[in-house]
């Protein structure tokens, strides 16, 4: 069981004793990769031109609309472009500085675990035992939190689209990998930059890359374990001028990276678990806070009875003060029985009077 | 009685006599809820696109930013103030009880409205039910949100029941269970209260990368709920102001005499409230090593919003509940509730996407603006047509409470 599928269990069952919370969130670190052999795909922008071949291939296998600047045009890559509902992967010129340019081809990463899966309330994504991450548009309400949550800004919406928008984004041409066959963009690129394979055997084609050529990559494998790891990985020249990183450091790779629109600093966390120790609060604010707030309701009633209780204690007293007294005057005067006539006189009045009040009360 | 309150009556059940004076604030309104029909209009038949400035990178602006996070955010008061009457037993206070209730309803009520708008597909909401992504903090805000606002309808539903009891009698007896499990409801709403108040911060916690750090804290739900205190109370003091202008007519005599302890109690407790956010968002910047970012243009704007809107208020409204000024504790109470709408807006807006190049930063456009400006002008009018026909600032005289 993984930790989707805990939480799953939890969030359905509804009430979950608050013991159960902390032991899922241990649960967690270890459950990825969950499909140790899902497939995925290694960019080496060390051999990456910039000429748009994939995003032929992309827009041929899906059928999608013939982009505004045809394919040919290579100074589009010089523009800050990103993916559209229309054009699921883009390749971009990066400068690394000192006359250096790379490029980088944007598609959906294929997280391990997700964070459009996660985020969204409907289920719509599913990753897939291949490697694949596929959306489901038929259940989509169109929320987008999927795309605040993607951390490489991946997923797009549809917003021209008045009556049906749904999300669009790379598939990993998943109908072309179940025939066997190559997704589009690998397929056609002319410079061997993409290369397809097994997730676990393609981190060791890169570890070896750089081995063989320490001096020219960066030694920092993006997607091997950021935001807990990623199908799609990407390898890149270490700028002239920087230092090498110590093997898959991070915090060292960070400036180099971002060079090319890549954040080493997401962590290595999937970015659904920083949200899980807030929905793991769930089940202990609802088991404890009605306890909390009854608790103060009851010391509130009990305040009230007490204060009322007193504040009958001290009329009872004031009135048998007033008739004592009176007593004691007609005793003076009249003699002994007749005061006590007076007194029974009087309390029965009382009386009578305490029980209208009372029922005056209860007709309103 | 100093003045008489129209009460509707059995024979003559409805009142809407002051929508139809040509009064500027009625003028107003109407040019209002056109253009809001107008834009309704273009939204539901050309698209998302035609009306808003939303795009890939900002897919939440405006009517998530102002209409979901503030409006739930200031409908706080609901739950603040039940609490303060029912549980904490304050019952000098009970003639607020029923406008916070009445407020919080509609303020729920108009944030689904608004959130219509913003869904791709506004007639699949229901699907979270059917479909229910359990690891998503959107599915906790929309059970907890879809949960109290029933839970406020039942709290709200007495006042109508009294208005139309009248002529109904079954709902008189609906009345009698209704205020039978109060207790009950005004504890719900606020174990719900607690969880999608701070559930609507733990939404932005899965984009630690978009979110400025000095903003994006994993105490963020923590942030939200302790906020969304000081935006209740500061609501019901703000509020109070406005309806003593527009809804004086209306107002009972217990409702006067206890307003302004309500506005002092409350801005008493939204100054304590309000001090202890601000030193729990600075310990969070220093524990996070966020120093060198306050010498940034965030920075500053941090500091604004640290010092202007949260420290500020603070001190006006201990010095006006002190001083028993109550026009220095409504003035705090607006500058209280600026504070809240700006943080909201820093973290769905300004703060969101910082790193962006000003040239590819979100802006909202006017309709967008307009579709806000149009779901605020219906709370207030449907506000307005509810205290006109229900006893919401007055007690109406078949069901007075004993003593």
């Amino acid at each position: 069981m993984n930790r989707r599928k805990f939480l799953t269990l939890m969030g359905t069952a509804g009430v979950v004793s608050a013991i159960a919370t902390p032991k899922a969130a241990e649960a967690g670190v270890h459950t990825f990769p969950y499909y140790d052999n899902g497939y995925g795909v290694l960019h080496d922008l060390t051999r990456c031109i910039g000429c748009r071949q994939c995003e032929v291939g992309c827009n041929k296998v899906n059928n999608l609309p013939a982009p505004k600047v045809p394919f040919s045009d290579l100074t589009v890559t010089h523009k800050k472009r990103r993916t559209t509902t229309t054009e699921w992967t883009v390749v971009n010129r990066y400068d690394l500085g000192d006359k250096e340019y790379v490029f980088r081809k944007q598609q959906c990463f294929h997280c391990n675990d997700p964070a459009c899966a996660s985020a969204c309330f409907t289920k719509c994504y599913i990753k897939n035992p291949d490697g694949s991450v596929s959306y489901n548009d038929k259940q989509c309400v169109g929320c987008r939190y999927c795309m605040v949550a993607c951390p490489f800004y991946i997923p797009t919406f549809e917003y021209e689209e008045a009556f049906d928008p749904i999300i669009q984004k790379c598939t990993f041409c998943k109908s072309r990998l179940e025939k066997g066959q190559l997704p589009g963009c690998v397929e056609h690129c002319t410079m061997d930059a993409l290369t397809f394979g097994r997730r676990k055997d393609l981190i060791n084609i890169a570890h070896k890359r750089i081995a063989a050529n320490p001096d020219k990559y960066l030694d920092y494998i993006y997607g091997e374990n950021d935001c807990g790891g990623t199908a799609w990985m990407v390898i890149m020249p270490k700028p002239k001028g920087m230092a090498q990183c110590a093997p898959g450091n991070a915090s060292e790779a960070h400036d180099a990276m971002k060079k090319v629109g890549l954040d080493t600093g997401l962590g290595n966390q999937p970015m659904g678990e920083l949200t899980y120790g807030a929905l793991g609060t769930v089940p202990m604010i609802i088991s404890f806070w009605p306890l909390l707030l009854g608790g103060a309701y009851g010391i509130t009633k009990r305040r009230e009875a007490i204060a009322k209780a007193n504040q009958e204690a001290a009329v009872a007293e004031e009135r048998q003060k007033t008739i004592d007294a009176a007593v004691a005057c007609i005793e003076k005067e009249q003699g002994k029985e007749a005061a006590e006539q007076h007194r029974a006189a009087m309390t029965a009045a009382l009386e009578a009077q305490d029980s209208a009040s009372q029922h005056g009360g209860e007709d309103k | 009685m100093s003045h008489n309150i129209v009460i509707p009556t059995k024979d003559k059940l409805f009142n809407f006599g002051p929508f139809l004076k040509l009064t500027p604030g009625n003028i107003i309104t109407y040019i209002l809820l056109a253009i809001g029909l107008a834009i309704t209009v273009v939204r539901f038949t050309v698209g998302i696109g035609a009306v808003s400035n939303l795009d890939d990178y900002q897919p939440w602006g405006m009517w998530i930013g102002f209409d979901l996070l503030c409006g739930v955010c200031l409908a706080a008061g609901g739950y603040f103030t039940t609490v303060a009457i029912y549980v904490m037993g304050m019952k000098h206070f009970s003639s607020a009880a029923r406008p916070a209730v009445l407020t919080a309803f509609l303020g729920y009520l108009f944030v689904v409205i608004a959130l219509l708008y913003d869904l791709g597909h506004p007639l699949r909401l229901p699907y979270m039910f059917f479909f229910p992504g359990t690891t998503s903090v959107l599915f906790e805000v929309g059970l907890c949100v879809a949960t109290y606002l029933t839970v406020l309808f039942l709290e709200f539903s007495v006042a109508p029941a009294e208005w139309l009891g009248q002529k109904f009698k079954c709902l008189l007896t609906y009345r009698h269970w209704i205020e039978k499990i109060g207790i009950l409801l005004t504890i719900m709403g606020m174990c719900l209260s607690t969880l999608h108040q701070s559930s609507l911060g733990s939404l932005y916690l899965i984009c630690p990368g978009k979110l400025h750090p000095l903003w994006y804290s994993p105490f963020l739900p923590m942030f939200f709920f302790v906020s969304s205190m000081t935006a209740g109370s500061s609501m019901v003091v703000f509020e109070g102001m406005l309806a003593h202008k527009g809804m004086h007519a209306y107002m009972d005599e217990k409702h006067l005499a206890e307003a302004p302890i309500v506005t002092l109690s409350f801005s008493k407790a939204c100054s304590l409230i309000l001090f202890s956010l601000f030193i729990m968002r600075f310990v969070d910047m220093v524990v996070q090593g966020n120093f060198p970012y306050l010498f940034t243009s965030y920075g500053c704007w941090w500091l604004i919003e640290m010092f202007g809107f949260i420290l500020l208020p603070s001190l006006l409204y201990a010095k006006g509940s002190r001083d028993k000024n109550v026009p220095l504790c409504r003035f705090a109470s607006c500058i209280a509730v600026c504070g809240i709408v700006l943080n909201r807006w820093t973290v769905s807006m300004i703060a969101y996407n910082w790193h962006f190049d000003a040239a590819d930063r979100y802006f909202p456009n006017l309709p967008e603006v307009f579709v806000s400006v149009f779901v605020v002008t219906m709370i207030v009018t449907a506000y307005r047509a509810i205290c006109y026909h229900c006893p919401i600032l007055y007690e109406h005289p078949n069901f007075k409470e004993h003593d």
